[in-house]
């Protein structure tokens, strides 16, 4: 790799502001709904009511009828058109060996109805008014079932959610060595054991889902507008496994995205509906979510239900961990929902300790509830809650510091194999720990506390110290494992004639500053102005391919692709340059920006040789082709795993139930920074989405009629402004050892970390044991009550 | 049947033939080409709509567009000067990477310069509570409140 470290132009490292706010904050930002197209029509979904219900007819004469009305879909003209259901893209198997259960999961119902929610019908008329007046005269009759909503009860119900799936159970999948865990715990000195509800998460990006399909008669082609996280692998299961039609009829593209956090990585049926009814209608139909139905039917995150236990020696020595788990999937398999509570969640039971053997058995059930997948950290933040709150116990239990025990049983030699499939090639979990301690000001904190005694109020202070694994995945592990796709990233370098340069990635940014750290990397490694670098992405018409964003796989995987369709530019320009310079080939250096004839001042600026390859007078067109583009596929070999430490202390007024979240302090290490401004940012929104989930945030679905109850903004407390303190953040760097640039992955860090913090914090102010997500003041002030 | 309002929007005499149940972001967005207000919910909780309504912040999907007649109004596109040059507050949250995805912002920076109106020298507690009508889910608010600073300092 050329040494940045030298070029004026190196951008590595640095807080450059970001490119693309000009356009968001002066109101010029494209997100789906604010594109029109020309003949637009309107699409509305009339949605069921009920959590689970058999349709018994539908009558939609009176709606056809109605105003401004062009035609109306229900899931007999999908199944009629033989139109597929929504795929799952990874396979578990069970623990005998055979796989799960993938039910049907239809674009619109078909027959029943399984959650509130649920996509009965698409009304298509001239305006949205139009198709909702007409939506409300549709008259479906349903007898309405029983319906199954507790995660827990769900395997034990009478119910059948469908009903070829016995038991509601997906699957029922073990990992790790189950012996071996066994007879670590016969000998155990201590074993402390916990139950844990990690609470039901709506994601609720700002942008609410959006879509545009239409189709164009004259090529018979597909494109769909849509707020989405990773437009090929949309277009990849739309096209292979739903509407069987080749992807060179399909362009998928998603403009401004209004944030994601994992709900938007996924194939929808709404998605699907518009595209297959768009040629149908013969104009393009726009469709945009309000937030009810954003709440109703986005794939919310977490829902899981365990126990877990640890075994210990009399000195606090882990000696094995035993894990329980009954995740929810929801109603349908939506697309990665399969892999969040299995390879995304056991494998990262480890943590950041030596623990020697680890056991977990998951059960995966389904309900009626909506589909539950990937949210921001998707697995590594139930595991993270699980270890961190667990080890917290151990140390309370054991009357150990909570620091000593964490050191005590730190991962110290690398790289570690731990005993749940991973490999860890670098960290340093003393250095983050200490490093959070001073931070925090740890050693103020007495002080700090016997203030707070005398006002009243409770005091606490709670640790965690996570690890997770991005930069997914090394295609042949993740194939291994069950996935259906590959995980690699795919870039391309353009080299204008004039040499700017286009750089197109698989990648796709909704709020990340992709445009901005990309260019950084690649305006430092071309030794050109950031002004130069252009970075498209998010369009299946213009980029080769991608795998898309989520996994906090950006940068590592996608711009490991760009580094590496850079190398290839480079390498290329080489061969231009010593045609120019009349040298080897093998004697031309790059720096600077500039190709140089080693040990000489011989050398020609890297615009010339971008110029000479477009016009190749001087020239060798035996040897080389003219032209500068190149394109890399990247896929990684390993996971990286950034780690880190969080200390969140807390004041409670055992009065009111109030927690104040006094302060905040955390130190990651993500490996090498490009840009610590945008890298602050992700840390500050992750610690943020964390701190909703313990404090405030939780999806509430009525026990009985599966009605949710937390449906708007009314009801499911999202994290304000005043409720939040500002975060101190810092990092240490072990660079990432097996990508070109060193880095590990940011963007689901806070919110991994964060809310075993925040649960440690105040189950020690209160001095209990157990205290359930979120902390609401009802269940502090009752925990505290219970102590008094 | 439709009704025909007439209001000032950025400076400009604008108006449009709408149904009675429009809301005013509507209004907006649709029939105005003002796409920088958006809709990011609908029971008036999320602030993404906040515009300002004869110097007033106010969201624009809690009014009908009727209600709006002979109104003047701002919207983020207004606030923005000539030759795209951007006012202070829109300056700060670029400066302190105020933002992420951008689609809270409109709204943010909308009702952030009523806060300093209202306001000149908040504390950071005063920020946090002048900003609760409107969330965030990108940024952890952190950095919206150094913009709101930077701002109030430079004011
Ligand atoms: S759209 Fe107006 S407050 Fe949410
Ligand atoms: S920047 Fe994305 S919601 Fe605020």
């Amino acid at each position: 790799m050329t040494d940045m470290s030298m070029s004026p132009m190196n951008q590595m490292g640095k807080p450059i502001l970001r490119r693309e706010d000009q356009r968001f904050l002066t109101g010029n930002g494209q997100y789906t709904d604010d594109i029109h197209l020309q003949r637009e029509t309107a699409g509305v979904f009339l949605r069921s009511p009920h959590a689970h219900a058999r349709i018994k007819s539908i009558k939609l004469e009176a709606a056809q009828k109605s105003p401004g009305v062009i035609a109306i879909f229900t899931g007999q003209d999908l199944a009629d058109a033989k139109v597929n259901g929504l795929p799952c893209g990874w396979l578990i198997n069970n623990k005998d060996g055979t796989p799960m259960k993938e039910p049907a999961h239809p674009c619109l119902a078909q027959g029943k109805v399984r959650h509130v929610g649920d996509q009965v019908a698409l009304i298509v008329a001239e305006t949205q008014w139009q198709a909702r007046d007409a939506a409300e005269l549709i008259e479906v009759d349903y007898e309405v079932l029983t319906a199954v909503v507790d995660t827990a009860g769900a395997n034990s119900a009478t119910t059948l959610v469908h009903d070829d799936v016995p038991g509601n159970l997906c699957y029922d999948w073990g990992h790790g060595d189950k012996a071996a865990t066994e007879a670590a715990f016969a000998k155990a000195a201590h074993v402390t054991k916990l139950s844990f509800v990690n609470n039901r998460l709506i994601p609720n990006a700002m942008e609410p889902r959006a879509a545009i399909a239409s189709y164009t008669k004259h090529d018979d082609s597909y494109t769909l507008h849509v707020a989405n996280q990773n437009p090929h692998v949309e277009r990849l299961l739309m096209c292979a496994f739903v509407l069987g039609l080749p992807e060179s009829k399909v362009r998928v593209i998603a403009p401004d995205v209004g944030g994601g956090f994992g709900s938007k990585i996924f194939l929808y049926a709404e998605d699907v509906a518009l595209v297959w009814a768009s040629k149908r209608v013969g104009r393009p139909i726009k469709w945009t979510a309000e937030r009810s139905e954003s709440f109703l039917t986005d794939a919310h995150g977490r829902d899981h239900v365990s126990t877990a236990e640890m075994a210990m020696d009399a000195n606090g020595k882990f000696l094995a961990l035993r894990v329980s788990t009954t995740a929810n999937m929801g109603a349908y398999l939506s697309t990665f929902a399969s892999a969040v509570p299995t390879i995304l969640y056991a494998t990262l039971l480890a943590g950041q300790y030596a623990t020697p053997a680890i056991y977990v058995e998951v059960k995966a059930v389904f309900t009626n509830t909506a589909p539950v997948d990937a949210y921001r950290g998707a697995g590594r933040p139930e595991a993270t809650y699980l270890v961190e709150r667990i080890v917290e116990q151990c140390a309370r239990e054991m009357k150990i510091d909570p620091v000593e025990i964490r050191r005590r049983n730190f991962i110290k030699t690398f790289p570690y194999a731990t005993p749940v499939g991973l490999t860890y090639d670098v960290g340093d979990y003393d250095a983050t720990l200490t490093k959070v301690l001073k931070l925090a000001d740890v050693a103020g904190y007495p002080a700090r506390k016997a203030a707070s005694a005398k006002n009243g109020k409770l005091r606490g202070l709670g640790y965690s110290c996570y690890i997770e694994a991005c930069g997914i995945a090394p295609s042949n592990i993740a194939g291994a494992l069950g996935a259906r796709a590959g995980l690699f990233e795919a870039g391309e370098v353009r080299v204008h004639p004039t040499g700017t340069v286009t750089i197109f990635t698989g990648s796709h940014s909704h709020g990340q500053g992709h445009e901005t750290t990309f260019a950084q990397v690649v305006a430092s490694k071309l030794g050109i102005p950031i002004e130069n670098v252009e970075i498209v992405h998010g369009d299946t018409g213009r980029v080769l391919f991608g795998m898309g964003t989520y996994g906090s796989r950006s940068l590592a995987v996608g711009g490991t692709a760009i580094v590496k369709a850079v190398d290839k530019v480079i390498a290329k320009g080489k061969k231009i340059a010593a045609h120019l310079l009349e040298a080897a080939d093998t004697d031309i250096v790059f720096e600077n920006g500039e190709f140089k004839v080693a040990g000489t001042d011989k050398k020609v600026p890297f615009a010339q040789v971008s110029l000479t390859a477009y016009v190749p007078h001087n020239y060798p067109l035996d040897k080389l082709e003219p032209g500068l583009n190149e394109n890399a596929f990247y896929d990684p070999a390993n996971f990286t795993f950034p780690a880190g430490s969080y200390v969140c202390e807390v004041e409670v007024d055992p009065a009111t139930g109030v927690t104040e979240v006094c302060a905040f302090s955390a130190v990651d290490d993500f490996g090498n920074i490009v840009n610590p401004m945008i890298v602050e940012g992700q840390v500050h929104g992750g610690i943020a989405q964390g701190l909703g989930q313990a404090l405030l945030e939780s999806c509430i679905y009525d026990k009985e009629t599966g009605q949710l109850l937390t449906g708007s903004y009314m009801d499911y407390a999202m994290p304000r402004a005043d409720d939040l303190p500002s975060f101190k953040v810092d990092n240490c760097v072990t660079p990432c050892s097996h990508n070109p640039l060193g880095v590990k992955g940011c963007g689901e860090a806070g919110a991994i970390g964060a809310p075993p913090a925040l649960i440690n914090a105040i189950t020690d102010a209160l001095g209990v044991r157990d205290l359930e997500m979120p902390a609401t003041r009802e269940r502090v002030w009752r925990a505290a009550q219970a102590r008094a | 049947m439709t009704v025909s309002v007439t209001l000032t929007v950025n400076g400009k005499a604008a108006s449009a033939s709408v149904d009675p149940r429009m809301l005013l972001v509507h209004l907006l967005r649709d029939q105005l080409q003002l796409t920088g207000t958006h809709v990011g919910c609908d029971t008036a909780q999320c602030g993404a709509c906040t515009i300002h309504l004869n110097g007033r912040a106010v969201k624009a999907c809690s009014m009908l567009a009727v209600q709006a007649n002979g109104a003047n109004v701002t919207t983020i596109e207004g606030l923005t000067g000539k030759g795209d040059k951007m006012h202070p507050m829109q300056e700060a949250f670029r400066d302190c990477h105020g933002l992420q995805c951008g689609f809270c912002t409109p709204g943010m920076v909308m009702s952030a310069c009523q806060l300093l109106a209202d306001n000149p020298k908040p504390t950071e507690a005063e920020i946090r509570a002048g900003l609760e009508g409107n969330i965030c889910r990108c940024t952890g608010y952190h950095n919206i409140v150094k913009a709101v600073q930077q701002a109030a300092a430079q004011a």
